[in-house]
This record gives C-alpha cells, structure tokens and sequence, in this order.
C-alpha cells in the first residue's frame, strides 16, 4: 500500500499509547510509586465501598410500618420513611401541609422561571421573588388570614424549618450587606468607622454565641412586655451575623470595579446615590453572585446551630425521631439521611455557583 | 441672551445645603446621635429588666465558688474553685482543641490538596471524593457522627484494644502512657534551647557566606544532626531522666497515664477533616495560580526541580494559600465552640453554658466569651494585614 506521491502511509500509534490500556498506562501506572499509590487507592476504596453497600443497600430494608420490618441486620430505611413527614414538615398540623407545598411549589417555579432566558422581564421576576416572596410565604406559613388558620411558630420544623432560616438570613442580609459595604468604603470618617466596627465584631465572634445571645440577651435588652418569639430572635441572630459576611462579599466586589467607571458616573453628574446604584452596583453584584451562593451554602449548613437552642431543624427533628421510644437505635440511619440532604442541598449550590462563575467571567476578569 | 461674566467674578458658589462637605457632617452627626439614642435605650432596658428580675451587675460572681465539676482539665481545678478558674480551664480547653486540630487540619488539608493535583487519576478522584463530601455536610452533624456513631461503637475498658500493651483504646478514650521527668530533666530542656540558638547561628553564618562567596552548605542537615543529636547525647549522657507512666486497667476504667477523652476525639477529627477539606482547595488554587511559566523559566535558569519547587514554586503559592489557611484557622478555631453539643468542656460549653446557668450573669458572661473570641480573631486579621503588606506583589 504506498500512497499516490511514492510515501508509505502513517502507522496507527502503538496500542499501549491508545484506547484503554493507553489510558491505564498514562494515568494510573506512569511509574513505580504510582502504580504502588493507585493499589493503595483501590484498597482504600475497597474497604469503604465494600461495607457501605452491604449495609446500606444488600442487609437493608425499604418497606414496612414498624421497627419488626427491620430483620435484615443492615440499614433500617423504614425509619426514614416512616417519620419523613416529621423531618420535612416537623409538628406542623398534618392538614395543612399543602400550605408548605404550595410555598416551595411557588419558589421551585419562580427559580426555574429565572433560569430561563427567554422570560421577559427577568428584573421584575427577581424583584419579585425577593421582596414580595418572603411576604406571600410568610403569610402561608403562618396563616390569620384569608381563612388560613393560624400556627404557631413553635410548630414550624423539620427541613421546611431549615430552608426558611436560610432563606430570611440570605434574602435579608443582602440589602443590610450592601449598606455596610458601601459605609465602609464610604469617604466619611464615623460612617466607615461605625461600618468597620460592626462588621468585625459580627465576623470575630461564633455564630452560636450570637445565638446564645439572641435567646439570652435579648429579651434583657427590649423595653419591658415586648417579646419576641424564639424563632424571631434566632432568625435576628443569624441576619446580623450573616449581613457581616455579606458585606465583605460585596466589599470584594465593589473593589473590583475599575476606577473609570466611578469617575465616568460622576462625569456624567450623577449623586452618590444614582451612581451606585445606577452603574457601581449592578456591575459589582453580578461580579459577586458566586460568592453570595457561597455565603448562602455556608449559611444553611450553620443553620444546624439552632439545634442548641432549641429549634427544630431538620437535624434536631431526626435526633428527635431517633430518640423517641419507637425507633430507639437507628441514630446512624437518621445521621446518613440528614447528611444526605444537606450534602445534596450544598453540592448542587456549589456546583450552580461554578457554572455562574464561568458564565458570568466576562469583562473585568484581570 | 447670554450673560457676559467679568473676569474678576468668582463662579456662582452652590447654597450651603448643596455642599458635599456639609451634607457629609450632618449625615454622620445624625449617625452619632442614632447611635447614642439606641445604646441608650437599651442600657435603660437592660438596667431596669435586670432590676426587675432581682439580678445584680458587676464581675463579683467571678470570685465565688463554682460548685461543678470539668471532666477535662489543664490546670488543676476543683469543684471549690471559682467561676473565675472555669473561664480559665474552658479557655485552656479551647486552645488545646483549637491549635490541635490547625496541627491536624494542615497535614491532611496540604496531602489531600496535592493529591487532587495528583497525576494519578484514582489518587486525585479520592481527594476530590474526600474534598467534596466533607465540605458538603454540616460540622455539627459531623461532630455528632463521630462521637455518637463511630466512638459509641468502641468497646468497654474491659475489651480495650490494645498497642503493644502500652497504649488503650476503649469507649472512655484514648489512654496513653504519660512521661514522668525526673529531677534532670532540666538539663535536656537546656540542651535543646542550645540547639535552637545553634541552628540559628548556623543558618544566618550559611546566608552571608553564600552571599560573600556563592558557596552553598548544607543547612538543613546540620540543623537536624543539631535539634536531634544533641538533645539526644545530653539526655543519654544525664542517664535518661524520664520515666514512662502505662495506664493500667483498674476496676471498671484505666487509671493513669495521659487520657485523650472521647468528647476531644470526637471533636478533633470532626474538626481537622473538617477544615482539611477547605484547606486542601486552598492548596490546590495556591499551586494552579502558579503560572506554568515559572517553572520553564526556572528550569531555563538551570534550577534543579528540587530548588525550583522550594524557590520558585512555592513562595509565590503560599501568597494565595496564606491568607485563606489563616481564616481557616480562624474558623477551626471559631467553630470549636461547637463543642457544646457534644459537652466537651471548652469555653462556650464550660463558661457560657454551665456557669451562665448556675450564676445567671447573661451579659457579664457573653460579653467575657465573645471578647476571647474577638481578640482572638482581631489579632489574627492584624496578623493578615502586616503578612499582605509584606507579601504583595510590587508591580511598576
């Protein structure tokens, strides 16, 4: 076979550059201390695969109503199933669990809708799910109107209970976050010093000594026959504590706006005001909107600090299941469920917040 | 028809309300007067609720006896003692679990962040596994794993494992021999100060003669023949003045040696794996912000790998890594406060949870634990500023 202009014709290259076994040979056994490193590897992963499928899917149990299903010596998922209204709905009355449905429906919906690029006025859809949102679910939650029957806070738990924690420290702290950051960029000298103070008060201090103070302290602090609820005074708590994070957030993002464009905002006569929110900070939010997701996951996995105070998150109602007479034992099954979701709940976030850091790296990326 | 201005005229000035500098100073002077009015307010508040619910102020609870016990202590303490020793012994208790778990955290953070830049795609998949599944899950679910599932699962004193006969580990903890020093001892103490001002005269007498005459020496293996040997021939040449204490099994529970009680372990390895994950990030974006130019134009300097990673390589990774290692101290160290939930006795758990109940001092004892907390995390930030100063990169 020789070719047209008198040359043979390439060789392939050698088999064990190609295909699979050139594949295992680049990346798993390139070397001695490799191929010694991959065994160990499969070792490690041996000894946790190995026992994790046996008890979790081989010995275990899906279906059944008591703790007598449970015989296969493995995981007891009855546990899970058979208390899952308990940790997604927590005490709250079983007839009026579509309130809370309705309530995620309506967020799932505006989210996707705000994901989608062809909906037309995407800024009134955000506006919307940010300021008139939290009111029509609170309302929901809570009920004394429109017929609703009201429930007490106190009956609020369970996942449900979780996701409206992080949702009012998120939805809430960015505005008081934004207001810090400016205040400590700001050229008066008691603005950035009353800004500073405060945002590195709430950033020096654990998150569960602020809770500790919010269900101490705070009643000491208001003017006698006011009282606060104690989810009231842990969602206080958690927004001041956050809104520091968050300021530092947009902080960063508010540096990073070149010099030009606050000198073009002032050349064009724009006051402070109008030039930020004109051209500064719709350019420096969109810059920190991974780093807002990254606050928002650090945020729901702390709102398991309620726990010490005695909420009931998702966490404290599973601890509550396993504890209870019924289902004394399956402690690790309700551990793995939880972990499960939080992990679930965090990984997507940080996964989505990747894919916006590459979306949105366009212009000032230096 | 346009108004012809004279020369001499100064431009029209704008009214005095209209002037930044006087908007400025009212805006600020409202602040301070805000400010005022609502720190006001709430000290009235404060004073007349405490009034009202019978509650003395004032820091004179800290001298009267605390009447509990600490199941860990550093210091000797007794049930007698002070409220104002347990602020001490749960202080001491957070240093201990915080600079342990740093210990702990940076070794496996810096491993598991160079394996997931491993060319060995199962090593790097591990660490990724590793990285994500434990940056994903609540620490307090984490703390709580450890100590009521894995721990819970160790057996009885009676059934102990056992390391070479030495050292136990049972459901009460971890039993470790202790060493005993013997009146000597002091002399090894000195002989590795010794070795400490060596090893730094070595090191500056090595940089000038390099400097001087380009010759190299081998510092680090002097350093080490130093910090080793000596200490080791004084502690030989003194007739080994340290003793070993083996716990040993009395009754239901080991009695001495050095116990590392459950509460600690549970919280140190929920702790250091942790913060290893996040650390483990922060290595790996140090190492790729790296650019690959360095390294090539290392090696066109005719560098050795080995002097290129040390020389090059490195300092230029640890100006990213740094700052990111030191906040993740801070929150390892912030995040000890956890603590509580599994009743490890540190400073939340001991001062604001067992103290502020028995005493009823909310705010003396919250405001004492959020000061620790604050100039612990102050110092550390003033710390970061001076490193990034000294570390910034001086461009034209």
């Amino acid at each position: 076979m020789i070719n047209k202009n008198g040359t043979l014709p390439d060789l392939p290259p050698p088999s064990t550059n190609i295909g699979v076994i050139g594949w295992l040979r680049n990346n798993l056994f390139p070397s001695p201390l490799n191929t010694l490193l991959t065994f160990f590897a499969i070792y490690i992963i041996y000894l946790v695969i190995v026992p994790t499928v046996d008890w979790a899917f081989l010995n275990s149990n899906w279906v059944g109503e008591s703790r007598d299903a449970c015989t296969g010596g493995g995981a007891c998922w009855v546990f899970i199933s058979a208390r899952f209204d308990l940790f997604m709905y927590g005490f709250y009355p079983e007839s009026e669990y579509w309130r809370i449905n309705l309530a995620f429906a309506i967020l799932v919906l505006l989210l996707v809708l705000l994901n989608i690029r062809q909906v037309p006025q995407r800024g009134w859809l955000a506006a919307f799910t940010l300021i008139c949102y939290p009111v029509i679910t609170f309302y929901l939650f809570s009920g004394g109107v429109f017929g609703l029957d009201p429930v007490d806070t106190s009956k609020w738990g369970g996942l449900s209970l979780t996701l409206i924690l992080s949702g009012v420290g998120i939805v809430a702290s960015l505005p008081l976050g934004v207001i810090l950051a400016l205040g400590r960029n700001s050229q008066m000298p008691i603005v950035k010093a009353a800004s500073i103070v405060f945002i590195e008060f709430w950033r020096g201090v654990p998150l569960i000594t602020v809770l500790f103070m919010s269900s101490v302290m705070l009643p000491l602090f208001l003017p006698e026959g006011t009282s606060f609820d104690k989810l009231l005074r842990a969602m206080i708590g958690i927004v001041l504590f956050e809104s520091a994070y968050m300021a530092e957030v947009v902080r960063g993002g508010l540096a990073a706006i070149p010099r030009g464009q606050y000198e073009a905002a002032k050349a064009l006569g724009l006051n402070y005001w109008k030039s930020m929110a004109l051209i500064i900070l719709p350019q420096a939010l969109k810059l920190v909107i991974p780093g807002i997701v990254n606050t928002f996951i650090a945020l729901f996995k702390d709102t398991t600090l309620v726990l010490i105070i005695g909420l009931f998150d998702l966490l404290t109602t599973i601890e509550a299941g396993f504890k209870d007479s019924h289902w004394l034992g399956y402690a690790l099954e309700g551990y793995v469920f939880a972990a499960l979701v939080y992990w679930i709940f965090c990984f997507s976030m940080s996964r989505y917040s990747q894919h916006l850091e590459r979306k949105l790296s366009t212009g000032h990326a230096r | 028809m346009a108004v012809k201005r004279q020369p001499n005229d100064a431009p029209a000035k704008a009214a005095f309300w209209r002037r930044p500098v006087f908007r400025s100073a009212v805006f600020q002077v409202l602040l301070v007067l805000g400010v005022v009015y609502v720190g006001n307010a709430l000290l009235n508040n404060t004073l007349y609720n405490l009034e009202q619910r019978g509650i003395s102020t004032g820091f004179d609870f800290m001298s009267n006896a605390a009447g509990f016990g600490i199941v860990q202590t550093l210091i000797d303490y007794q049930e007698t003692d002070t409220f104002g020793r347990t602020f001490l012994v749960g202080l001491l208790n957070t240093i201990l679990v915080s600079v342990l778990g740093i210990f702990f955290a940076t070794i496996i953070g810096f491993i598991m962040g160079v394996a997931r830049l491993s060319k060995n795609w199962l090593i790097a998949k591990l660490a990724m596994v590793y990285i994500e599944t434990f940056r994903n899950i609540p620490l307090l679910l984490q703390i709580l794993f450890w100590y009521f599932i894995v721990l819970n699962k160790l057996p009885l004193p009676r059934q102990s494992m056992d390391l070479g006969g030495v050292i136990f580990l049972n459901k009460r903890g971890l039993s470790l021999p202790s060493p005993v020093f013997e009146p000597g001892f002091w002399v090894v103490g000195a002989a590795i100060l010794l070795a400490v001002v060596l090893v730094f005269l070595i090191v500056r007498w090595a940089h000038i003669r390099q400097e001087q005459t380009g010759h190299q020496f081998h510092t680090v293996y002097a350093s080490l023949a130093m910090l080793i040997g000596l200490p080791l021939l004084v502690f030989f040449a003194a007739g080994s003045p340290v003793s070993w204490e083996i716990p040993a099994l009395k009754g239901f529970n080991f009695k001495g040696g050095f116990v590392v009680i459950p509460e600690l372990a549970a919280l140190l390895l929920a702790l250091s794996i942790y913060t290893a994950a996040f650390i483990a990030e922060a290595v790996r974006s140090g190492i790729l912000a790296v650019s690959h130019g360095q390294t090539e134009a290392a090696y066109a300097l005719g560098l050795r790998p080995g002097i290129t990673l040390r020389l090059v390589i490195i300092p230029q990774a640890l100006r990213v890594i740094i700052p990111q290692l030191t906040s993740q101290y801070l929150n390892l160290t912030k995040n000890s406060s956890l603590a509580t939930a599994v009743g490890y006795p540190d400073l939340v758990s001991v001062f604001a949870g067992t103290t502020l109940n028995q005493t009823g001092q909310a705010i003396e004892v919250i405001a004492m634990t959020m000061a620790v907390y604050l100039s612990i995390s102050l110092s550390i930030s003033l710390f970061m500023n001076w490193y990034n100063r000294k570390k910034q990169l001086v461009e034209r």
